[in-house]
């Protein structure tokens, strides 16, 4: 770490450093953070912009950005802010990592700091005639301010630049998102194929795409700022209705999280009880993937047979956990109770049953000529791609980028379980397929083996740490990631220390993968047939309530 | 004639909870009086369509998923007759919200709702459809859809099980079994009404302008157009 500080501070000398938190902290002013930038992503290859959450800390705004290293899996974190609350200006990076156009959207949607030299200040989530930015501490609530307006949004082509010259001067340029010689086909934000209420804008050229304008938020319910409200152990459930189809692991990497802010220690049993559902849920949520992947291209037999194997997982949770979704049976030191007596044998059958159904998924479906021939050489996304936009999980270990959080940063017991990332090279709709056929062989490996340890460690048990009643962290920030069912899921916490009687987080930024899965769907469908718009979004398998949050 | 209480196949009468509603529509349209030649095909009617219910799906989170079990081998939905999951309004019996409503949706849904045939209903699936559920104090949600259309059937649960969607369902089947085809109640009418009042507090042109007075006081900036 030492040496990167120096480094660092060579490039950058008016950087600051803060070394107390779990990470290194660079403090960056805004002039100098472009530059910095560039030089961290050539000279020291941090290539992967993990996340960037906005902040309102109240005398400033900014932005906290978390790098790693892919071949080191070094981590560092650098703050920008600005002091300027009236017209809060930041220079943005989304030239030097893709990943940040959008993300920086959605700061920009947030708490209103507009991006210098970003091409689209566009809000991402909220209607473009909202008043206000709701994640500022000084946001107005009041519910006249915004009301519910049932008339569509205008002016939804207009966007604007604001371009710095030579001088430093900074100039506002208004432009629109497509050209009036542009044919735009609409698709969403209620349509069968979207999995969910995504809404595209297409231009295309006879029957080829030529450029796609993602817009986001039908379903943006405001977690983040709903989180601000409640109590550390009861914001936990607003995590399992993000991305639905990863519920424990959004809830893990939230524990986690709190857990490492408190120093909790999880017993040994609680934490294999935790991996066991969070592969559970990997399971189950690829045979969903599956199933939908094949219905949207017509085999809608297939489907069935997805959801076959998928309704023995949810047994398993019904049993243990009480509900078949939103499970809630993660808690901050552990397990909410103790599984139920014949939880193991039960998972047994289940990865008996699977590893048989596995064959008879790919001869219903991946040799058909049709699905190879919609599947194959369509929707490629490149390695560097892939590391520019931040696309992890199956969809970017599909472009054979090295990012599973269980084998990168292990956290859990992943360092005790044997199994191999699944990596293929092509990048394309059918290995982005195939990545998660062959994870699924996996997890049940994984659980297999939990099993025995669950064996060893006997059917009851020590379930959950002694956890103080009432929860307080002292001040700092962390951040946590694990790998959910679609890639890499963080979650950013920020304590200032204070509250009585209870303590609220003062700020938690949720960094979804599927956010990040959506700001390729441009890249990988241009020059593709429309057709093949639904194929390749359908591959990439996003959720969308886990975009918008 | 006289209308007797619907009957469906699948649950008795006394095994449902709520069949003083059912009873009170019962009586009121006993009340109004059925024609002998009109009330027979009426029930030919109602049988048809409480049997081949055919659901819209607008899913939008979590309860989707539940919905696609729902239609998948295990619960399998076809028993019932709600068969065919449409994609389009046009073709469709009924709209199935499933999952919150947020602010930039709410237009997307009531259009849509608009363009569905008649007769049309309406399945609030989820607390976030019923009353805003985990969401209701967040700033973008409409707190509960019967804020903007009108509702026949509330399911709870987050997201309800499969069987309570059926049992939701199946009070679908008996609300149309107690209403009729022909004459008598206009489902037009009573719709009209709904949303005459929505209008009346949504667009009132005074409440509009002290909107967007006080958006003008307030310290939030205002987006530039």
């Amino acid at each position: 770490m030492a040496n990167i500080q120096e480094k660092i501070s060579a490039l950058c000398p008016s950087a600051t450093f803060d070394e107390s938190g779990e990470l290194l902290l660079v403090n960056v002013p805004d002039e100098n953070w472009h530059a910095l930038a560039k030089a961290l992503k050539e000279e020291l290859h941090f290539d992967l912009l993990n996340a960037v959450a906005g902040v309102d800390w109240k005398e400033s705004l900014g932005c906290m950005y978390y790098l790693t290293n892919t071949e080191t899996q070094e981590m560092i974190h650098v703050k920008v802010a600005t002091t300027d609350r009236e017209t809060p200006r930041l220079h943005t990076v989304s030239d030097v990592w893709a990943v940040a156009n959008y993300q920086e959207r959605e700061v920009y949607d947030f708490f209103g700091i507009e991006f210098i030299n970003h091409p689209d200040m566009r809000r991402f989530f909220l209607r473009n005639d909202w008043v206000g930015y709701p994640l500022r501490k000084d946001y107005d609530a009041n519910p006249e301010l915004n009301p519910l307006r049932l008339e569509a949004e205008e002016n939804e082509d207009d966007t604007y630049a604001l371009v710095e010259d030579e001088k430093g001067e900074i100039k506002r340029v208004d432009k629109k998102v497509f050209g009036p010689d542009e044919y735009v086909i609409n698709v969403g934000p209620q349509h069968p194929s979207t999995h969910g209420v995504m809404r595209y804008r297409a231009a295309i050229d006879g029957e080829v795409v030529k450029k796609v304008d993602v817009v986001s938020g039908y379903i943006h319910r405001g977690i983040e700022k709903l989180c601000e409200d409640l109590t550390y152990p009861s914001m936990l459930l607003y995590t399992e209705r993000m991305d639905y189809m990863g519920a424990h692991m959004n809830r893990h990497a939230t524990c986690l999280c709190i857990e490492k802010a408190l120093g909790i220690e999880v017993p040994h049993r609680a934490e294999v009880i935790r991996m066991m559902m969070d592969e559970l849920m990997r399971l189950s949520s690829h045979l969903l993937s599956y199933g939908c992947l094949t219905m949207d291209q017509g085999a809608t037999t297939a489907f069935f047979y997805g959801f076959r194997e998928r309704e023995l997982i949810y047994d398993i949770f019904d049993k243990t956990c009480g509900a078949r979704m939103s499970m809630s049976y993660d808690t901050i030191g552990g397990v909410v109770r103790d599984v139920d007596p014949e939880f193991v044998n039960d998972v047994r059958k289940a990865c008996d049953a699977i590893e048989k159904a596995i064959p008879e998924y790919h001869k219903l479906f991946s040799g058909n000529v049709i699905a190879l021939g919609r599947m194959k050489d369509v929707g490629t996304l490149s390695l560097e791609d892939a590391k520019n936009y931040a696309i992890t999980g199956p969809s970017g270990r599909a472009s054979g980028f090295h990012c599973d959080v269980r084998k990168t940063q292990p956290y859990s017991l992943y360092n005790e379980v044997e199994f191999d990332e699944v990596v293929y090279e092509n990048g394309d709709s059918f290995d982005r397929y195939m990545v998660r056929m062959k994870e699924m062989e996996q997890s049940i490996k994984i659980l297999r083996q939990c099993c025995d340890m669950m064996d060893k460690e006997g059917h009851q048990g020590e379930f959950c740490a002694k956890v103080p009643k009432i929860i307080k962290l002292p001040a700092g920030h962390w951040y946590q990631q694990v790998e959910a069912s679609r890639g890499a899921f963080g979650v950013y916490l920020e304590s200032d220390g204070e509250g009585k009687p209870f303590q609220h987080p003062y700020r938690i930024h949720f960094q979804s993968p599927c956010f990040n899965l959506v700001g390729v769907v441009d890249l990988t469908c241009k020059d593709n047939l429309i057709a093949d718009l639904i194929t390749i979004t359908a591959s990439l398998d996003y959720v969308i309530p886990d975009i918008d949050r | 004639m006289e209308i007797k209480s619907p009957k469906i196949k699948s649950i008795k009468h006394e095994e449902f909870k709520d069949n003083e509603y059912i009873d009170s529509l019962v009586a009121e349209l006993n009340a109004a009086g059925a024609n002998i030649v009109v009330g027979k095909l009426d029930q030919l009617m109602q049988w048809g369509h409480a049997n081949s219910l055919w659901p819209f799906c607008f899913g939008t989170s979590c309860c989707a998923i539940e919905f696609m079990c729902l239609g998948a081998a295990r619960y399998d939905m076809a028993r019932f007759g709600f068969e065919v999951a449409r994609n389009s309004p046009r073709q469709s019996d009924y709209i199935m919200c499933q999952g919150t409503i947020t602010y930039r949706m709410a237009p997307a849904l009531v259009r849509l709702y608009e363009q569905m045939a008649e007769p049309k209903y309406v399945i609030a699936c989820g607390g976030c459809t019923v009353s805003g559920g985990p969401f209701k104090k967040s700033y973008c949600v409409v707190k509960g859809v019967d804020e903007i259309i009108p509702v026949d059937v509330y399911m709870p649960g987050c997201p309800p099980r499969p069987e309570a969607m059926f049992y939701g369902l199946m009070q679908l089947q008996r609300k149309i079994k107690a209403s009729k085809f022909f004459g008598g109640h206009n489902r037009k009418e009573a719709r009209a009404k709904f949303f005459e009042a929505k209008a009346a507090a949504e667009k009132d042109s005074a409440l509009r302008a002290e909107h967007m007075r006080l958006a003008e006081e307030s310290k939030a900036p205002v987006l530039e157009r």
